[in-house]
């Protein structure tokens, strides 16, 4: 929804007529509507600043509704997030899967909903246990990498990482584990 | 070990030979030296000359990094070869506020491999902003007299680290977890605990986002006779804390968890009574949580109030230190500034921190809390409205203020009733507040705000500025006129390499300087960093792949004695 910028406050001298400065617009007092459901919380650009407007521009043009600027207002997001666990909770429709990895004694719990594509998830996993997993092909796997990513899906079978079609995979992925490229050469065949 | 130090004459027969008479100055300047505690003073004393440089490092037992990359592990601990106390921070502070991507650095993993061969005997650490993984902390288990650990905004650990932490470490007296991330290993790490009884004196949880046992839980406080600070997270019902109340009525420090009936208590079981579980929490002096509060519960913690001196709450209360949500409103802090005339620490949060939402607090309890509390020293303010008469008023009624942080969640606004900048409001402040050493700016702010800053901020070391300033002018007066300044944080702000270059003499005095989304060119950068040696230059490249022309995203530097470091990830260049 936008906000229909207007200058002419009941209240007080119309000093925005004559206001010249470089920025978005500030909120206005006279414009109060909250509109929650429409707001953007796409990330914005850090630099919205820069664009200098005079006010014969302003009341032209409608502004979009200020999208929220990374990091803005500095409030750390563990606070954030502690006043609304229950909203949290409900949520939490994401997909939660384990991830263990052959040699480390921890295991790993990630959100597949937080992916769009194999190769985001893939490079969430190598950052998480540190190690190379490489390029999938569907022709020899992950032959050649230090490591190989199997999933276990709904049937209880494994399967190498990058078989099926992400969607496919994110729905039927119960587990996930990181082996050792020289034992996953056996899986090839798959 | 005193491997650096001329080896002691040979004794004559079986007669007694005094030592040699530098090395009894030596004995008698340990001795005195011990006495030192404050970190400046020992600074000093260690420039004296060489035999009080040495003397000082052998006596410093508090270890403190405020960076971790300004010196590296091995040279510090074969400085200060004694020290049993360390504390490490790590990531500038603007990383909280996603403006750094993670994996940016600050891995404790070198630092414990290094203590783990001098520091054996480390009793205590406490890390800010570190990366801490899960091996770090099985290691530090290892150290036989270890038996303080705090981390503060720190991640890269889970339950399993904790559950190490709580087997191994048998001195274990303070376990304080402030604002980690730590992820869920599915592992009972209060289970962890060894059976019999604890030395444990505070056990500080309530950021672990994991639901606990509570069994095990309640068997570890009846079994820590010496515990006094509890802090508990949402998972703890208040059915649970009153259990726990009730067995730990010597506690000083109490974190309430969620403050709400968990859904487990059936209906119609007697409630139990918690206004005499807090009655008997007689040495109750600090109270926070409340984290899903159900207000009918509330008066359940009015007995214990009057005795409390300390209390972070998303409420109404009286005290020295008092931390609450927005949603007391204007009127709360009416309310507080009438009876908390010894009100020493406010920090008023938003309870919907957005830019545009509507903050119930404004210039008129900020007016309302500096009429009310004189003491003031530390303020937090996050509003949607101010005036410069408000903030003028609070530099005027509250003199003794040492840190003032304004935040007007709005980008750029103006005081609501003049729509002027707020240059004049923060300028009273850093005029009239001549204790202050510690700012943060908001709101519209042109050059003259700094200058201001510039012209009285004389002892301030720690500034933060975000969408403020007109151009390259306002930077030029803060680093030409605030000789203790320490660390600069500024954002968003048209400030450029004109602006950096002018500080050049001023940043191997400077813990560091981040400056994001200003306008600072690669070329300024690579200048400064061929000047000064001795700076780490390291330009961030944030998430988004934006190229304006060629400012640089983020710029951090900081002084170091080590070099750049070498654990860079890809997305930092140093020059």
């Amino acid at each position: 929804m936008e906000k229909p910028m207007s200058y002419e406050s009941e209240d007080h001298l119309n000093l925005k007529a004559t206001e010249l400065r470089l920025g978005l617009p500030g909120r206005d007092e006279s414009d109060k509507q909250s509109s929650p459901s429409a707001r953007n919380n796409k990330r914005a650009s850090p630099e919205m600043e820069g664009v200098l407007y005079a006010e014969n521009e302003e009341q032209d043009c409608t502004p979009p509704p200020k999208a929220q600027v990374v990091g803005w207002p500095p409030v750390r997001s563990y606070r954030k997030n502690c006043f609304q666990p229950k909203k949290i909770e409900a949520d939490a429709s994401g997909v939660y899967v384990k991830v263990s990895m052959d040699g480390a004694p921890y295991l790993r719990k990630i959100d597949l909903n937080v992916y769009k594509s194999y190769p985001e998830l893939l490079k969430a996993l190598e950052n998480m246990f540190k190690c190379t997993i490489g390029v999938y092909s569907e022709r020899d796997g992950y032959d050649g990498s230090d490591y190989a990513p199997i999933y276990e899906d709904k049937d209880g079978d494994w399967m190498l990482v990058g078989d099926v079609p992400w969607d496919m995979f994110s729905t039927s992925c119960k587990r996930m584990r990181i082996m050792k490229g020289s034992e996953a050469k056996g899986l090839g065949c798959l | 070990m005193r491997e650096d130090r001329p080896p002691p004459p040979p004794s004559r027969g079986g007669a007694y030979s005094p030592p040699p008479p530098d090395q009894v100055l030596e004995n008698v300047l340990e001795h005195v030296l011990q006495f030192l505690t404050f970190r400046r003073d020992r600074n000093a004393a260690a420039l004296v000359c060489r035999s009080w440089h040495r003397a000082e490092a052998l006596t410093r037992s508090e270890l403190f990094i405020g960076n971790c990359y300004a010196v590296a592990p091995r040279r510090a601990m074969e400085r200060f070869r004694r020290a049993t106390a360390v504390t490490i921070k790590g990531k500038p502070r603007f990383a909280d506020f996603n403006l750094m991507p993670p994996d940016w650095g600050a891995n404790f993993t070198p630092w414990v491999t290094s203590m783990a061969q001098c520091y054996r005997a480390l009793e205590k650490l406490c890390l800010k902003r570190m990366f801490v993984t899960d091996e770090d902390l099985e290691l530090l288990a290892s150290f036989p007299s270890f038996r303080e650990l705090v981390l503060i905004c720190c991640d890269g650990f889970g339950t399993s680290g904790l559950a190490v932490v709580a087997s191994k470490c048998r001195k274990l007296r303070v376990l304080d977890l402030i604002e980690d991330e730590v992820t869920d290993d599915e592992i009972d790490w209060i289970s962890c605990f060894p059976e019999g009884e604890t030395c444990l004196e505070s056990l500080i949880f309530d950021c672990v986002e994991c639901p606990i046992y509570f069994e095990a839980l309640e068997r570890l406080v009846a079994r820590s006779p010496s515990l006094k600070k509890l802090k508990l997270n949402r998972y703890v019902s208040i059915v649970q804390l009153y259990r726990l109340m009730i067995r730990a009525p010597q506690l000083t420090h109490l974190g309430t968890g969620s403050f709400s009936p968990s859904e487990i208590v059936a209906q119609g079981d007697q409630e139990p009574d918690y206004s005499s579980a807090f009655d008997a929490c007689r040495s109750l002096v600090c109270l926070s949580g409340f984290r899903e509060i159900v207000p009918d519960y509330l008066p359940a913690i009015y007995p214990v109030c009057a005795n409390l001196t300390s209390l972070n709450f998303y409420g109404e209360a009286c005290f020295l230190c008092l931390q609450v949500l927005d949603t007391v409103r204007d009127a709360g802090l009416q309310a507080v500034g009438a009876t908390c005339k010894d009100l020493r620490e406010l920090r008023v949060f938003p309870i919907d921190a957005r830019e545009d939402s509507e903050a119930p607090v404004s210039d008129v309890g900020l007016l309302a809390i500096s009429e009310g509390c004189r003491k003031l020293q530390s303020i937090l303010y996050f509003c949607q409205r101010m005036t410069n008469a408000a903030v003028i008023a609070m530099s005027e009624n509250c003199p003794e203020l040492v840190v003032f942080r304004l935040c007007i969640m709005g980008r750029h606004l103006p005081d609501h009733v003049t729509r002027e900048p707020m240059d004049e409001g923060f300028g009273a402040i850093v005029k009239n507040c001549k204790k202050l050493t510690r700012l943060a700016t908001s709101g519209l702010l042109t050059d003259r705000a700094f200058s201001y800053i510039g012209q009285y901020g004389k002892l301030v070391r720690t500034l933060s500025v975000a969408f403020a300033g007109d151009s390259d002018t306002g930077l030029k007066y803060v680093l030409e006129g605030c000789p203790r300044l320490q660390k600069l944080e500024i954002r968003d702000s048209p400030f450029g390499d004109s602006a950096l270059r002018s500080g050049l003499y001023r940043y191997y005095n400077m813990r560091f300087l981040w400056m994001s989304s200003c306008r600072l060119t690669r070329r300024g950068c690579k200048e400064i960093a061929q000047q000064m040696p001795h700076l780490v230059v390291e330009m961030i490249n944030g998430e988004e792949e934006e190229v304006k022309e060629d400012y640089v995203d983020t710029l951090y530097m900081y002084r170091s004695l080590d070099g750049p470091r070498a654990d860079a990830p890809s997305f930092v260049t140093i020059l």
